[in-house]
């Protein structure tokens, strides 16, 4: 019931912080060079204009400021985020259906890097100052260095052209029509390369939080004592050590969640992948501005899906923490 | 700083083997960097050559040439330029905003903190790189649109560094005796509690640089740089077509990127060594 509470509460922070973003959006339409009718349209210049008079109608761009954010509110609070006039098709069709590619991209890669990167950096501090340890560290230390567009490029060049081991493009075998489990492992053959490289920069700041958190847990005097009561190593690392030493490692998680959904809009322009990422870089390329605030705001609500979700297990992993 | 404490700085920055290449390193593109316009007295833009020159191939031309015909040497060498400019400017951009509001916060307290932090959290919670691309694109893209748009995403974890200082300083005796003698709030601020602050903000000023780098050149690789400045992220944009063609296009800029970035990053451990030395042993 507390728990309940708890997350009704993240809940109502989460939609206020959505409100603020349509209000960012609202403003930063405006601040863009050109009459906002236009903005909307696209390019300056570019709309017919039976199409901008409609705009002006519909977000009433003749009536008062305040009016305009009420009008413009309303539309989003109705899912409806305006009209793409590049695309020719409403800009919340155009998004629910590039949406499951980039969760399935980032939801796998999110857990890729968490997974590998607590492991990784598990092993490196069980084992501090031996060859493994350095190892991880310095891939580490690499991986967190190396842009995330470049990464994909090379694992293209690696593994498509010189290797020819995956495919380097799109999301599915074109023109194969395959079905069932074929389907499935097809999709997964694609989903390698991109969840890969956007799961390996994350994969790499986790690694190391995850080995300085076990360190400076390995220090402290509960984990002396389960020491000195002839506990089995292994098992103080599991559960005396990791079971602390993952908290911080999931509060930047949660918070890097973003990052990952930033991430992807470069992953997927590399990868061809169908998502909202590639969307965002068509409509920046067309000077869409509708799509792409409406893409920023849908990566927004994505973000703070993946923080609601981090909250809920952090409750799970540390009973202690405070439920109001 | 007495010369004793200068020493003490060098001996712990050294210690670390890491950091010293890094230094180096840094130094390498700083000077390349600055002798551009010797190396290469020719414009990067500027067609030298036939268009996919392999490298090594023609003497003088040691990485290749772009579709165009461009050096790509050239390119390498003056994207040094931008990758530093935009790297430092809006990092500075980023301290500026991140050190006001965090030091207001943790200094006042109170509703001025709770609606600061607020504020903070919002920001953070945006995913930053797709608000710099909306920025940018809003702004129109050029050197300055980029430099604004990665200050504004880099900001709050400055501010939560800051204010979790100011915090703990705020009722130390040294700030209660500027207040009995009468310092304005200003004073205590910048004059007093600031300094203290100090080390851990260099060293996150210095990993700052490097993510700033990463983003500037994220940005110019999705054709979001200053058209008229050649950087190593639109040199990766523009080669991505012909990867199977021309791997070098791709690969130099890249590696030019990593470099700079992994130095940046060497450098902020080693300072933290220097700097931070009781919190700096764990976990090394």
């Amino acid at each position: 019931m507390q728990k309940l509470g708890f997350i009704v509460r993240r809940l109502f922070k989460a939609v206020v912080v959505l409100l603020a973003i349509v209000i960012l959006n609202f403003f930063l339409i405006r601040a863009a060079p050109g009459d906002p009718a236009q903005v909307m349209a696209g390019e300056a210049g570019a709309a017919d204009e039976k199409f901008i008079a409609q705009l002006q109608e519909q977000f009433g761009l003749n009536k008062p400021l305040h009016e305009q954010l009420a009008i413009y509110v309303g539309g989003v609070v109705t899912l409806d985020l305006g009209y793409s006039y590049r695309q020719n098709e409403s800009v919340t069709t155009l998004i629910l259906d590039r949406l499951p590619a980039t969760l399935l991209l980032t939801g796998t890669a999110f857990f890729i890097s968490l997974l590998l990167g607590l492991l990784f950096g598990a092993i490196a501090a069980s084992r501090v100052g031996s060859i493994t340890d350095t190892a991880v560290t310095s891939l580490a230390l690499l991986f967190y260095a190396t842009p995330l567009f470049w990464m994909a490029l090379m694992s293209i060049l690696l593994f498509s052209v010189v290797l020819g081991w995956l495919p380097a493009y799109g999301m599915e075998s074109i023109g194969a029509n395959l079905t069932g489990l074929a389907y499935v492992g097809d999709v997964a053959a694609h989903l390698v390369l991109p969840a890969m490289t956007l799961g390996l920069f994350f994969m790499a700041v986790y690694a190391r939080l995850t080995r300085s958190s076990m360190l400076e847990v390995a220090d402290m005097d509960f984990v002396k004592t389960a020491r000195a009561k002839g506990v089995h190593p292994a098992r103080i690392t599991r559960v005396h050590v990791l079971r602390n030493a993952v908290l911080p490692v999931i509060t930047l998680a949660g918070i890097q969640a973003g990052q990952i959904v930033g991430g992807a809009v470069l992953t997927e322009t590399v990868f061809a992948w169908p998502g909202i990422g590639r969307l965002m870089y068509e409509a920046l390329f067309q000077r869409d501005y509708n799509l792409l605030l409406g893409i920023f705001f849908v990566s927004s609500a994505m973000v703070l899906l993946f923080n609601l979700i981090t909250d809920v297990v952090y409750t799970f992993i540390d009973p202690r923490i405070e439920l109001k | 700083m007495q010369p004793g404490a200068a020493r003490d700085f060098w001996k712990r920055f050294l210690r670390n083997r890491g950091s010293l290449v890094g230094l180096l390193i840094l130094l390498a593109v700083v000077l390349l960097a600055i002798f551009a316009p010797l190396l290469y007295p020719q414009d990067p833009w500027r067609m030298v050559q036939r268009p996919f020159l392999p490298p090594l191939e023609v003497d003088g031309f040691w990485f290749g040439t772009d579709t165009l015909g461009r050096d790509i040497g050239a390119g390498l060498v003056y994207g040094s330029q931008v990758s530093l400019l935009v790297g430092i400017v809006s990092t500075v951009v980023a301290l500026s905003i991140g050190v006001t509001l965090g030091a207001v916060a943790g200094y006042y307290g109170g509703l001025v903190d709770d609606a600061l932090m607020r504020f903070t959290e919002f920001f953070q919670t945006i995913p930053n790189f797709a608000l710099a691309i909306v920025l940018v694109a809003i702004l129109q893209p050029s050197t300055e649109s980029v430099i604004i748009a990665i200050g504004v995403v880099s900001w709050p974890p400055v501010a939560r560094l800051v204010r979790g200082e100011f915090l703990s300083l705020r009722s130390r005796e040294f700030v209660q005796a500027a207040r009995v003698v009468g310092q304005k709030n200003s004073q205590i601020i910048f004059r007093q509690i600031l300094p203290n602050t100090l080390s851990p903000i260099i060293v996150m000023a210095s990993l700052m640089v490097a993510t700033a780098i990463l983003l500037e050149s994220a940005l110019s690789f999705l054709g979001l740089g200053d058209p008229n400045t050649m950087s190593w992220g639109y040199m990766i944009g523009a080669a991505r077509t012909v990867i199977r063609q021309a791997w070098w296009l791709s690969v130099f800029p890249g590696i030019a990127i990593l470099l700079t970035v992994l130095a940046l990053n060497l450098v902020g451990e080693g300072l933290n060594d220097a700097l931070n030395p009781r919190l700096a042993r764990k976990g090394r």
